[in-house]
C-alpha cells in the first residue's frame, strides 16, 4: 500500500482509509482510479516539498517583503486603484466564517446572511448613483464596463459601441477583449465629439476620466440621447461623496470598480464592480441580483436571487453573460465599509480628496519647470492630475522612489512628458510637502 | 415571552431602519491643508447620499447577525456538488493580508513589486506541472472567465490559421451553464454532445458532429455527473482529427490532482477553479479565480499579462509581458491576487504528496457515500466515482417528495443541501460532494442522516415537505420575488 501523507488539512487516519475501502470494496486507494487510463496514470510532476505553517508563514513573509507597498512609502499612484482608509470593523467582520467560507445562496433559507448583505449592496450602489436598481456585483470595474457595452447592444440591436478616448487604456482594453468577437464594433471619439451616428448602440464614458478630468456630462448625455443610444457612464465611487450622481445627467447604465469603498489595493484584486441601470432595462442585466420576498407559508421577509431566467445556469447559451460569481464578499464588504462611513463621511472623503490633491496640484505649479494639466487647463478635476516637469518621466518616477515617495504614473501616451498623481485622504499634508520638496530638488538645473 | 431581537423579529430590521440621523461609524482625519476654491456648483451634489447613519457596533452587531444566518464550511457539512467546498486554510488569509500583499498597488513600478511577481510565476508553473500544459495565465477573474478565455484562444488559434469558418461549439449534454454561455459570448455557434447509458460521453454522436466547422469542444473532466469518461483519450483524437481544439473545464480538478495531467491526455487548454480545488474560500459568492493553462500552440494567445523570468549575474528578474497574439486583458489589472496567493501558499504547504492525498482521499470519501447509501437511493450511474456522486430521487418523486425536499430536510439536519437538479440529464438529481477535508465521523452522520430521510420519504412524507422548520427561515416565495422585484430599500 502507497504511504499516506498526514497533514492538519487531511483528517483521516490509516485505519479509518482502511475501514472506508472496505465498505467501497477496494484494497486501496489507487484502484479508485483505474479508469484513467494506465498509461497516464500517475504522471512525473515536480512541485517544491510541503511546508509546516511555520516554514510556509517565514517564506511568505520575506516574498511579501521584497515589495515596497504603500505605507512602506508614501505613494500618489491612482489610476483606477486608490488607496483609502479602511476601519478594522470591515476586516473583522468579513474574516468571519459565516461570510467567508459559504457559497453562492443557492439555497436561500441558510443564506440569508450573504443574501441580506448583498441586498444592501445593491441599495447603496442605488443610492450612490441615484439608479433605480443594481446587480449584486460584477468581477471588476472594467469587465463591469464591457457587460454594459454589451447590455446597450441587447437592448439597443445596434452594434456600433463609441468611446470617449479619455477612458482608461486599461479600460479600453477589456472592451476590446469583450465587445470584438461579439462583432461589435468599437469607435473612439474625442472629448470634443458634438456629433454621433444614428447606429451607436451606447456612448461610454469615465467619470472622472482616465486622467481625473470631470466631463461634461450634460452634454455627452443629450448628444447620445438624440440618436436613441444609451448613456454608459463609469464612476469613481468615492467622488460621489460630491459629485453630482450621473442619474442627473440621465445616465442609462452606471458601472465603477468599488475597490475605493474598503477593500484592500491587493496588486488588483479581487475588486467588485458595481453594475447599476433604469427600472425598464432590468431582464437584461448580466450576473446575479438579489430580491426580498416572503415566506410561502408564513409571514416573514426574507431574501433570495431572482430574475435568474436570464442567467446562464438557465439559459444557457441565450443568457444574458456567462458570469456566475458576484464577488460576494468583496460587495459585503462594500457595504460594511459605506455603513460605516454615511452620508457625511462619504462627503468628508471626497472633500478630503479634492482639497489635498487641489493644494498639492497648486504646490507643484508654483514650482518653475512645472506645469498641472497642460492637456485640460481650463477643465475641472477630482483628486487626480497631470503633472509635466524638466525632466523626463522616467528620470522624474526614478528621483522621487530615491527620495522615498512612489509617485506618479507615466501617462506619456497622452500627455508628452505626463505623470499622473493621485492624492487621498491618507496622504498627509506633510507627505505632500515632501512631494513638492522633491520635485523640487529636480528643477531645472 | 417577548422575542425582543430586532433581526428576529417578524418585521425584518435593515440598515435603513437602524439609521439614526447624526450618527457616524469612523472617525476621518480633519482637513490638514488650507482649503482649496470650490468646484462650480453646477458639478456638485444638491444634497447628501442618503446612506445609513450608525455607530461602529451598530454596524458589526448587524453584519454579525446577519453571518449567523449562514450554513458556511466553517459551521456546517456543506456537500454542494460540483463547488468542492473543502476547508478553507486560515493562515492563507493572513498570508494574503500581510502589508506586502494587501497594500501593493497593481500599477506599482514591477522592480518594486518583485515579491508579488516571484510568487505568480511560482503559481503559474506550479498549475503548468499539474496539468502538464506549456503556459498559464493567472489574469482571469472566475472560472466562467476563464472559459471564455480558453474559447477566445480558440478562436484566435483557428482565425491565425485563416480556419474563421470554423464557428461550432460541441458541449456535453452533461455540462454547467456557463459553457455554452461562455462559447456565445465568444461567438460561437453551440451543439450538444449526448451521454451515452453509462454517463460517458456517446462517441458515435460525436463523430457525427465533428464536421469541417467544427471549432472545438467545451469537456468537463471528470464529468459533472462524478465520473471519468472511459472514451476521454478516443474523444479528444476525434476532436484532433475534425480540426478542433479541446478545452477542459478544470472544475472537478480535486479528483484527479496528481494523478493524471490533462495535457497528456489530449487537452489544448483548461481553466482551473482555485477556489475549488486550491482551497481558497468562496465568500459567498466570490471573489474566486479561473487561471488558464495551455499547450505550446496555444501560447501567442494567453490572455495578458503573464509573467516570465529572466536571470542575470545578480539573480532572477520577474515581468509582466504581454503574449504576441494575446487575447488582450481580462481585467482592469493582472488577475485576482489575494485569491492567488492563497492557492499558492495551499500547494506550498501540500507538496505533491499531499495534493495526492487530497485527490485521493476526496475520491475515497464520495465512493464510500455512494457505497453506504445505494441501498436506499437511486445512484444516476451506477459504478465507481470521483469525487462526486450523483443520486437521482426520481423513486421518492413517486412518494410526493422531490430533490429539493430532500435538500429542504437536510437543512433541518444541519447539513448544507446538496446541488439539486444539476446535471439537468438526471431526473430529481441530487449532486454530492463531500471533500478530502472531512472526517470519517462527519461522512456516518451525513450517511445516517440520508438513510433516516430515505425512511421518512416513504413513512412522513409531510414532515419533509414543511421542512425546513429549524433555519432562519421557511421557503420563500420565489415567483413572487420574480413577478414583483423588490431589489432595494431606500433609505
Amino acid at each position: 500500500m502507497v504511504k499516506n501523507f498526514v497533514h492538519s488539512y487531511i483528517p483521516h487516519t490509516d485505519s479509518e482509509r482502511r475501514e472506508m475501502l472496505d465498505v467501497v470494496g477496494v484494497n486501496q486507494i489507487e484502484d479508485l482510479f483505474l479508469e484513467i487510463p494506465e498509461k497516464y496514470r500517475d504522471p512525473n510532476i515536480t512541485l517544491p516539498s510541503p511546508l509546516t505553517e511555520m516554514e510556509l508563514l517565514q517564506e511568505l513573509e520575506s516574498l511579501s517583503a521584497k515589495n515596497v507597498q504603500v505605507g512602506k512609502m508614501p505613494s500618489f499612484l491612482g489610476g483606477g486603484a486608490y488607496s483609502h482608509f479602511i476601519p478594522s470593523v470591515v476586516a473583522s467582520l468579513t474574516s468571519r466564517g459565516e461570510f467567508l467560507t459559504s457559497y453562492t445562496p443557492y439555497q436561500p433559507e441558510v443564506s440569508q446572511g450573504t443574501l441580506q448583505a448583498t441586498y444592501e449592496f445593491q441599495s447603496m450602489m442605488c443610492e450612490l448613483t441615484g439608479m433605480d436598481v443594481a446587480n449584486a456585483g460584477m468581477y471588476d470595474g472594467a469587465t463591469a464596463f464591457a457587460e454594459a457595452a454589451l447590455m446597450a447592444c441587447r437592448l439597443t440591436k445596434r452594434y456600433r459601441v463609441y468611446v470617449m478616448d479619455s477612458i482608461s487604456s486599461h479600460y479600453l482594453a477589456v472592451l476590446r477583449t469583450y465587445l470584438l468577437p461579439q462583432s461589435v464594433e468599437i469607435v473612439i471619439v474625442s472629448d470634443y465629439i458634438n456629433e454621433i451616428d444614428g447606429d451607436a448602440a451606447c456612448l461610454l464614458v469615465q467619470y472622472p476620466n482616465a486622467l481625473g478630468v470631470i466631463p461634461d456630462l450634460a452634454s455627452l448625455g443629450k448628444l447620445i440621447h438624440s440618436v436613441d443610444g444609451l448613456f454608459v457612464v463609469n464612476v469613481y465611487p468615492v467622488a460621489l461623496g460630491m459629485l453630482k450622481p450621473p442619474s442627473e445627467y440621465e445616465a442609462d447604465i452606471v458601472t465603477g470598480e468599488c475597490q475605493s469603498l474598503g477593500i484592500p489595493l491587493s496588486f488588483g484584486g479581487p475588486y467588485v464592480g458595481m453594475f447599476a441601470c433604469r427600472n425598464e432595462h432590468i431582464r437584461q442585466l448580466p450576473g446575479r441580483i438579489v430580491g426580498k420576498t416572503n415566506e410561502s407559508h408564513g409571514d416573514r421577509d426574507g431574501f433570495v436571487l431572482t430574475l435568474q431566467t436570464r442567467e446562464q445556469h438557465i439559459r444557457r447559451e441565450n443568457a444574458t453573460s456567462n458570469i456566475c460569481t458576484s464577488e460576494a464578499l468583496i460587495a459585503t464588504a462594500v457595504a460594511i465599509h459605506l455603513a460605516l462611513l454615511g452620508p457625511r463621511g462619504l462627503r468628508q472623503v471626497a472633500q478630503l480628496c479634492y482639497n489635498k490633491a487641489h493644494y498639492a496640484a497648486r504646490c507643484i505649479s508654483e514650482l518653475p519647470g512645472y506645469y498641472i494639466n497642460p492637456h485640460a487647463p481650463d477643465k475641472y478635476w477630482f483628486n487626480e492630475f497631470v503633472v509635466t516637469g524638466p525632466k523626463s518621466v522616467d528620470v522624474l518616477q526614478k528621483n522621487l522612489f530615491d527620495q522615498g515617495i512612489i509617485g506618479g504614473i507615466n501617462v506619456t501616451d497622452r500627455v508628452k512628458g505626463g505623470l499622473l498623481f493621485c492624492v487621498t485622504e491618507i496622504n498627509s499634508k506633510q507627505e505632500i510637502d515632501n512631494l513638492v520638496i522633491a520635485l523640487n530638488n529636480m528643477k531645472e538645473s | 415571552m417577548v422575542d425582543v431581537s430586532p433581526l428576529n423579529s417578524p418585521k425584518l430590521k435593515m440598515l435603513g431602519h437602524l439609521s439614526v440621523p447624526g450618527r457616524a461609524g469612523v472617525q476621518l482625519p480633519s482637513l490638514d491643508v488650507p482649503e482649496q476654491e470650490a468646484l462650480p456648483e453646477e458639478f456638485l451634489r444638491e444634497c447628501d447620499t442618503r446612506l445609513p447613519e450608525l455607530s461602529e457596533l451598530d454596524v458589526v452587531r448587524y453584519f454579525t447577525n446577519l453571518s449567523q444566518k449562514n450554513f458556511s464550511v466553517d459551521t456546517n457539512f456543506y456537500p454542494l456538488g460540483s463547488c468542492t467546498m473543502k476547508y478553507n486554510p486560515k493562515i492563507n488569509d493572513v498570508i494574503a493580508s500581510l502589508p506586502g500583499f494587501a497594500k501593493l498597488h497593481p500599477l506599482q513600478d514591477t522592480n518594486f513589486a518583485q515579491g508579488s511577481l516571484e510568487l505568480m510565476y511560482e503559481l503559474q508553473s506550479s498549475l503548468m506541472e499539474l496539468t502538464g500544459f506549456a503556459g498559464s495565465s493567472l489574469a482571469t477573474l472566475a472560472g466562467a472567465q476563464g472559459e471564455l478565455a480558453g474559447v477566445l484562444m480558440i478562436k484566435a488559434y483557428h482565425e491565425s490559421n485563416g480556419d474563421s469558418q470554423r464557428n461550432l461549439i460541441l458541449i456535453p449534454d452533461s455540462a454547467h451553464g456557463t459553457n455554452p454561455a461562455s462559447a456565445s459570448m465568444a461567438g460561437f455557434s453551440v451543439a450538444t454532445i449526448p451521454s451515452d447509458s453509462n454517463g460517458n460521453m456517446d462517441v458515435q454522436a460525436l463523430r457525427i458532429l465533428a464536421k469541417e466547422n467544427l471549432a472545438g469542444a467545451m469537456i468537463t473532466l471528470p464529468s459533472t455527473l462524478g465520473l471519468f469518461d472511459t472514451s476521454i483519450v478516443e474523444i479528444c483524437k476525434i476532436i484532433h482529427e475534425a480540426g478542433g481544439l479541446i478545452y477542459c473545464d478544470g472544475a472537478n480538478m480535486n479528483a484527479i490532482l496528481g494523478r493524471a495531467r490533462l495535457f497528456d491526455l489530449g487537452f489544448d487548454v483548461v481553466h482551473l477553479n482555485l477556489h475549488k480545488t486550491l482551497s481558497t474560500p468562496h465568500g459567498g459568492g466570490g471573489p474566486g479565480s479561473g487561471p488558464v493553462c495551455v499547450s505550446e500552440k496555444l501560447l501567442p494567445f494567453l490572455p495578458s499579462p503573464i509573467v516570465k523570468k529572466s536571470s542575470n549575474l545578480e539573480g532572477s528578474i520577474y515581468n509582466f509581458v504581454d503574449p504576441v497574439d494575446s487575447i488582450g486583458k481580462v481585467a482592469a489589472f493582472h488577475g485576482n491576487f489575494g485569491v492567488l496567493v492563497r492557492a499558492y501558499a495551499f500547494v506550498r504547504a501540500l507538496g505533491l504528496s499531499g495534493l495526492r492525498q487530497v485527490s485521493g482521499d476526496a475520491v475515497l470519501n464520495a465512493n464510500y457515500i455512494l457505497s453506504s447509501l445505494k441501498d436506499v437511493y437511486k445512484v444516476a450511474f451506477d459504478r465507481k466515482c470521483m469525487h462526486e456522486l450523483v443520486l437521482s430521487l426520481s423513486p421518492q418523486k413517486s412518494k410526493g417528495v422531490k430533490a429539493i425536499d430532500v435538500s429542504k430536510r437536510l437543512i433541518d439536519y444541519g447539513v448544507h443541501p446538496p446541488t439539486m437538479y444539476f446535471p439537468l440529464i438526471v431526473e430529481e438529481a441530487l449532486m454530492i460532494e463531500p471533500t478530502e477535508s472531512e472526517n470519517k465521523q462527519t461522512l456516518d452522520i451525513f450517511i445516517d442522516i440520508m438513510r433516516k430521510i430515505a425512511i421518512e420519504c416513504e413513512e412522513n412524507p409531510d414532515l419533509i415537505l414543511s421542512s425546513p422548520v429549524y433555519a432562519p427561515i421557511g421557503r420563500l416565495d420565489e415567483v413572487m420575488a420574480a413577478r414583483r422585484p423588490d431589489l432595494r430599500q431606500v433609505y
